[in-house]
């Protein structure tokens, strides 16, 4: 081993995860590999079936790789994890915001007191800290003592998922995991999430996975991007290489795909049919 | 006589503070193709069911949706019959959610013709196989004895394109046809469309929450808040020269792919919901040049504008060419942040 100045928060090394449909088998993910420094933003794209959600999944060990590691500051990521400690060092290692924050917030409790028990949790007993740190979190997404009162049901959707993001940073993991994350928010709503985002990278060391089909959204996020289909790794470069001059048929036909004045379905269309092996249209 | 025409619809609901719609002036022409464009809650889809005669229960009606012609408000059930079986088709967001699970694609493609037109099985069943040719499914007839399950969304929402298509409708309404749809699929469908539109000479509403995709699209855009139309305006003019505060924000909301990378500027807060009102300009609360005392007082009523037709009391000044910049510079120019 070399010395690295900067060691790395995530080292993800030959993932793969296959599953078995009736008798077939399906390889979601096939040899994964990608290291994350401190800071640092990676973008997952890609389209349904690549296997995206899937490598969230593993990462944060709600599926159990076939094959390859992850290494979370150098410590291994759990395969099993068994009692209270364990559970929380995982918890403390990597979080993950959902497309639908309604996944991770309880629906019968005030989103203040969703993130007072996170806090609770992960060992800060002092009651008159943990509301300090609550009010902190909040502000710090941009939520104030109304919506700390308020039940997820009864927030905006942009709210709740600056809420969920407030939870996952409660316990200040090393590495934040965004599934989809703003996919589902109106547009003004998503630049809001997307600016809170990038100042979460200016301010705190964490690193970001962000998961997305979102070309633009991705370049806004992330520093570097890993291009997926069907579970295969066809790019991984900085964004602005990536979006430059992509190499990958494949990346090329997700640039064309973005929609923009002039734009020609057409050719995207009979582009896309020459790449797929089995010439069906999706 | 436009295929589809909307005259001062107001839709409200009892126990809400707002209309639903209000005042809503919209028209699609044979071989147009329309978008309205509009975040969660603003009314579009409302709008778009309007033109099928469906709206909500117990809603208070006003003005008038009429589709070649026909009035939909207080229409008979004969009217409205022949306006959803041979006049206008609805392209829903969630083709799984169209069709029936346990019945075979060839069934939903066949009844509309077996049941409203008579037409014997084979008949029925060689059009339907020819309708799946034209939307671009590679083996038809095997298709039409697959059930939903066995296909792919893409191949589901053409399908549901096909069925839209099978009377013959003029007027098609595409209720966010693609959002659930990838990426790559996504231009899949839209090319579908655009080439059926273009060769048989439809007229498209597109409802969409992409100001993007409608961009691609379509002819003219209309950008709803809060039950009303804030600026309709060519696709062209509405980008080059956005003329309301909230369609120059929406512009600024989404990242760009190329070109210079700057901080986004959100719209502050969220869209007003049903149960909030606003004396004056709905958007107003969350608008950087509200003026108190003139925008909170009274809704601004829709103007003329160059190309556009603009609901805001400051277009005039806020896109006046003496300003120090152009107007879409001038609309992001504004120091203040997201809250």
């Amino acid at each position: 081993m070399t010395t690295d100045p900067t060691p790395a928060l995530l080292q993800v090394s030959g993932l793969r995860k296959t599953y078995r449909t009736g008798g077939a088998e399906v390889v979601a993910v096939d040899d994964l590999s990608f290291t994350l420094r401190p800071g640092a933003a990676l973008g997952i794209v890609g389209e349904s079936g690549s296997g995206k959600t899937t490598t969230a999944r593993m990462l944060i060990g709600l599926e159990r790789p076939d094959a390859g590691r992850i290494l979370v500051q150098g410590e291994p990521l759990a395969d099993f994890v068994r009692g209270r400690a364990a559970r929380l060092a995982r918890a403390k290692a990597v979080q993950i915001v959902f497309q639908d924050p309604y996944l991770s917030l309880d629906a019968r409790m005030g989103i203040g007191a969703t993130i007072d028990g996170a806090l609770r949790l992960h060992g800060l007993r002092d009651p008159a800290a943990r509301a300090a740190r609550v009010r902190e979190l909040l502000a710090q997404v941009g939520l104030g003592d109304r919506e700390a009162a308020a039940l997820p049901r009864h927030l905006s959707g942009g709210q709740r998922q600056r809420a969920a993001i407030a939870r996952a940073l409660a316990v200040e993991p090393a590495v934040l995991v965004l599934d989809e994350a703003v996919s589902a928010l109106d547009v003004s709503v998503q630049a809001q999430v997307l600016n809170l985002l990038s100042d979460i990278r200016r301010d705190t060391g964490i690193g970001l996975v962000f998961v997305s089909h979102d070309l633009a959204v991705v370049r806004y996020v992330c520093d570097e991007a890993l291009v997926l289909y069907r579970g295969r790794t066809l790019e991984h470069r900085p964004v602005a290489e990536l979006l430059a001059a992509p190499r990958d048929p494949y990346t090329r036909l997700l640039l064309a795909s973005v929609p923009r004045p002039g734009w020609d379905p057409d050719s995207i269309s009979s582009r896309r049919r020459s790449l797929d092996p089995k010439g069906l249209p999706a | 006589m436009p295929l589809l025409e909307y005259d001062a619809l107001g839709v409200t609901l009892p126990g809400t503070a707002r209309p639903i719609l209000d005042g809503i002036d919209l028209h699609v022409g044979a071989g147009e193709v329309v978008a309205l464009v509009g975040e969660s809650g603003s009314g579009k889809s409302v709008t778009a069911r309007a033109a099928l005669g469906l709206f909500p229960a117990g809603a208070d009606i006003t003005g008038q949706v009429r589709v070649a012609g026909t009035g939909l408000v207080g229409a008979d059930a004969a009217s409205l019959r022949d306006v959803r079986t041979n006049r206008a088709a609805m392209i829903y967001q969630d083709p799984r959610a169209a069709l029936n699970p346990v019945r075979r694609v060839g069934d939903f493609l066949t009844e509309p013709l077996r049941l409203a037109h008579g037409w014997s099985r084979n008949r029925a069943a060689a059009r339907a196989a020819e309708l799946l040719a034209a939307v671009g499914l590679p083996d038809p007839g095997r298709h039409l004895n697959q059930y939903p399950h066995e296909l792919s969304g893409g191949m589901l929402q053409r399908v549901v394109i096909a069925a839209a298509l099978t009377t013959e409708p003029r007027l098609l309404l595409c209720d966010e046809p693609t959002t659930a749809l990838d990426v790559s699929t996504q231009a899949e469908i839209l090319a579908v469309l655009g080439r059926l539109q273009r060769e048989r000479g439809l007229g498209l509403l597109l409802i969409t929450h992409d100001i993007e995709l409608a961009a691609a699209v379509s002819d003219r855009i209309h950008v709803m808040y809060a039950g009303r139309i804030v600026e309709a305006a060519p696709v062209a003019d509405l980008f080059a020269a956005p003329r309301h505060p909230y369609t120059a924000g929406l512009l600024g909301s989404s990242p760009p792919l190329h070109g210079p990378l700057a901080r986004l500027t959100p719209i502050p807060g969220a869209p007003m919901g049903l149960l909030e009102s606003a004396p004056g300009c709905a958007f107003a609360p969350r608008c950087h040049f509200a003026e108190p005392g003139r925008c909170d007082q009274s809704p601004p009523p829709p103007e003329r504008h160059g190309p556009a037709e603009v609901a805001c009391h400051r277009t005039a000044e806020l896109t006046a060419p003496a300003a120090n910049a152009p107007a879409p510079a001038a609309f992001h120019a504004s120091g203040k942040e997201d809250s």
